[in-house]
């Protein structure tokens, strides 16, 4: 019988993210509610030289999965180790992030092991069962696993981070097979500008089609500077060329989650809405007092955004005491 | 060198505009279907593919009911050559999971009747969205798959060559054929159908697979199969009422704004 809820933490090129402490929070939050120990596994190139930082967040064991091969994220060897790491800890439950990496692994375990899988889950209810967004975000789906293993992915931005908590659990390492590779990793090409990822981003600045132009987000930018956020936008703006596809907050672009959404010129088409409702307090900045983004934001601003914005960007920039010179 | 290309194809309903019925299911009865708008992107993709190595051909693959052979004749309409169904009252209320295992079979077939070379998938599907059935595909056939592909660099009669769209930026990633490539809308830009796809897609005659076609029992398949199942659909929570922000100037309202956001430390 199955026991116990496994975290699999996945570096992101060989280093930990504060997501990682977010599945840590989700997993105490099902550990608790399941009544079972949390437990967590690091799978990557340099595993070992992490797991003590997992060790000391509140974890009962961790489980070490080291290999050259896997220094870069690919799918099936990815897969067989973290299928190595879950058998040896016979956990009934196994919580991914909701990246692509993690997405994509989920998947593969999921058939490994016979599991039910549940991604981008929002809510872990007290009886086990989760609840995820579907319908594009339109309604929220409560979903009960039938297997007696389950897989989820969890949204970031959703769950605590979990703290260090002073006792530190043991590490074991679990050796596994990586067999003859059938995907190969070639090379990665990083981001060049400094931008702050989207779908872990606290805040997020967005700009739509009422920016009127690639030179109409420039204002943006520096409120998005100036403010510590991500630069999001919506689908009409990035099919018109202004800015690229991987800002593209909705249905068909990324969902996120932030404390703070700044919406700037965005009328608020469902197709965007999916991406975004789910944010903790939504700014909408428009033309238009009665479009769909401005009746439902918790903050709306009547006003031309080429004027508000640079008053924006100054006052707060003034309040953190570094005002420009007007 | 010909390629011999699938694509999976899902029906869904042509709205996620839907709310929820008396016994908490979404409210589809009588919605329109069509083809997932994400799957688009994986028809054109597979086009593209098949126009770029001579002598390949491009099928699409769908499970669903009887009425899902539409999506076929869309994606036949959008240059693909062929499509095959695999239908039954055994595959109603699958998951990922189970819809996964009907795909797979269904390509073991096609992959025994001729090789198959590569897989193609859309981001998710607009109705349950996980993303994850092109991979779990992949999982059962234990065949390589990549997830978040934004261009296919090179294709020979081994390997794929794919760039990945990563968080933190792109991923150049080398896959033995047969695979399944899951990809997202970057990857081109679909075009309409044309008139001479849609004469072929009104002629084209399916494939037609039970799951005892395929060499699965029902229970494997479908709602039996399942290993999640959604038991409540529910409206998200409603959000409090905003707040308007006055104020004579465009000065005065950013410095309003400015106060609400510290105030609500968010600054």
């Amino acid at each position: 019988m199955a026991t116990g809820i496994l975290v699999l933490v996945l570096p992101s090129r060989g280093a930990l993210s504060p997501a990682s402490y977010e599945l840590l929070g989700a997993g105490k939050i099902l550990a608790d509610a399941l009544k079972q120990p949390l437990m967590a596994a690091v799978v990557g190139g340099n595993a070992a030289a992490l797991a003590g930082d997992i060790a000391s967040r509140g974890v009962a064991k961790v489980f070490t999965v080291e290999h050259a091969g896997l220094s870069n994220f690919t799918e099936e060897a990815y897969a067989k180790a973290a299928a190595a790491a879950a058998e040896k800890s016979g956990a009934a439950r196994v919580i991914l992030p909701s990246t692509i990496a993690g997405r994509a692994l989920a998947a593969r375990l999921a058939v490994h092991l016979k599991a039910g899988l549940a991604t981008d889950v929002t809510e872990i209810l007290s009886d086990g069962r989760v609840r995820r967004g579907y319908y594009g975000g339109n309604l929220i789906a409560e979903v009960e696993f039938k297997s007696s293993i389950a897989v989820l992915t969890v949204a970031p931005m959703t769950f605590p981070r979990a703290e260090a908590a002073g006792a530190v659990a043991p590490v074991e390492a679990v050796s596994f097979d990586a067999g003859a590779p059938k995907s190969e990793f070639v090379s990665f090409q990083g981001e060049t500008s400094r931008e702050i990822d989207l779908g872990a981003a606290e805040k997020v600045v967005a700009g739509g089609f009422g920016l009127g132009s690639a030179e109409g987000f420039k204002p943006l930018y520096d409120l998005a500077h100036a403010l510590g956020a991500a630069v999001g936008a919506s689908r009409r703006a990035v099919d018109s060329g202004w800015i690229a596809y991987k800002n593209q907050v909705g249905l068909t672009g990324r969902t996120v989650r932030p404390k703070l959404y700044v919406a700037v010129g965005i009328s608020g088409q469902i197709q965007h809405l999916a991406g975004m409702a789910a944010s903790g307090t939504i700014v909408a900045i428009n033309t238009d007092k009665d479009c769909p983004l401005m009746q439902m934001a918790s903050i709306a601003v009547q006003g031309e955004y080429a004027e508000l914005l640079p008053l924006i960007t100054n006052e707060i920039k003034s309040r953190k005491g570094q005002a420009v010179a007007a | 060198m010909a390629l011999n290309i699938v694509v999976c194809v899902k029906s869904t309903p042509s709205t996620v505009n839907v709310g929820v019925d008396a016994d908490g299911k979404p409210k589809i009865a009588g919605v329109p279907t069509a083809l997932n708008p994400f799957d688009e992107f994986a028809v054109e993709a597979a086009v593209r593919l098949k126009e770029s190595v001579p002598g390949s051909t491009a099928t699409a693959l769908t499970v669903g009911p009887d009425a899902a052979a539409e999506v076929l004749r869309e994606a036949i309409a959008r240059g693909v050559d062929g499509g095959a169904l695999v239908t039954g009252p055994e595959f109603e209320g699958g998951d990922s999971y189970a819809t996964s295992l009907a795909l797979s079979a269904a390509l073991k077939k096609m992959h025994a009747e001729k090789p198959v070379s590569v897989v193609l998938f859309g981001k998710n599907t607009s109705d349950a969205g996980a993303g994850v059935v092109g991979t779990q595909t992949a999982a059962w056939l234990d065949w390589a798959s990549v997830s978040a592909i934004k261009k296919i660099e090179a294709i020979d009669e081994k390997s794929v060559t794919v760039l990945r769209n990563m968080e933190d930026g792109v991923d150049t990633v080398k896959l033995t054929l047969p695979a399944c490539v899951s990809t997202i809308k970057e990857i081109n830009e679909p075009r309409l159908p044309s008139l001479k796809g849609k004469m072929a897609s009104k002629k084209a005659v399916f494939p037609k697979w039970t799951a005892a076609d395929l060499g699965l029992q029902a229970g494997q398949v479908g709602a039996a199969g399942a290993g999640s199942v959604v038991v409540k659909a529910a409206l998200p929570p409603a959000r409090p009422a905003g707040l308007k922000v006055e104020g004579a100037t465009a000065a005065e309202k950013a410095a309003k704004l400015v106060d609400i956001l510290v105030e609500r430390k968010l600054i």
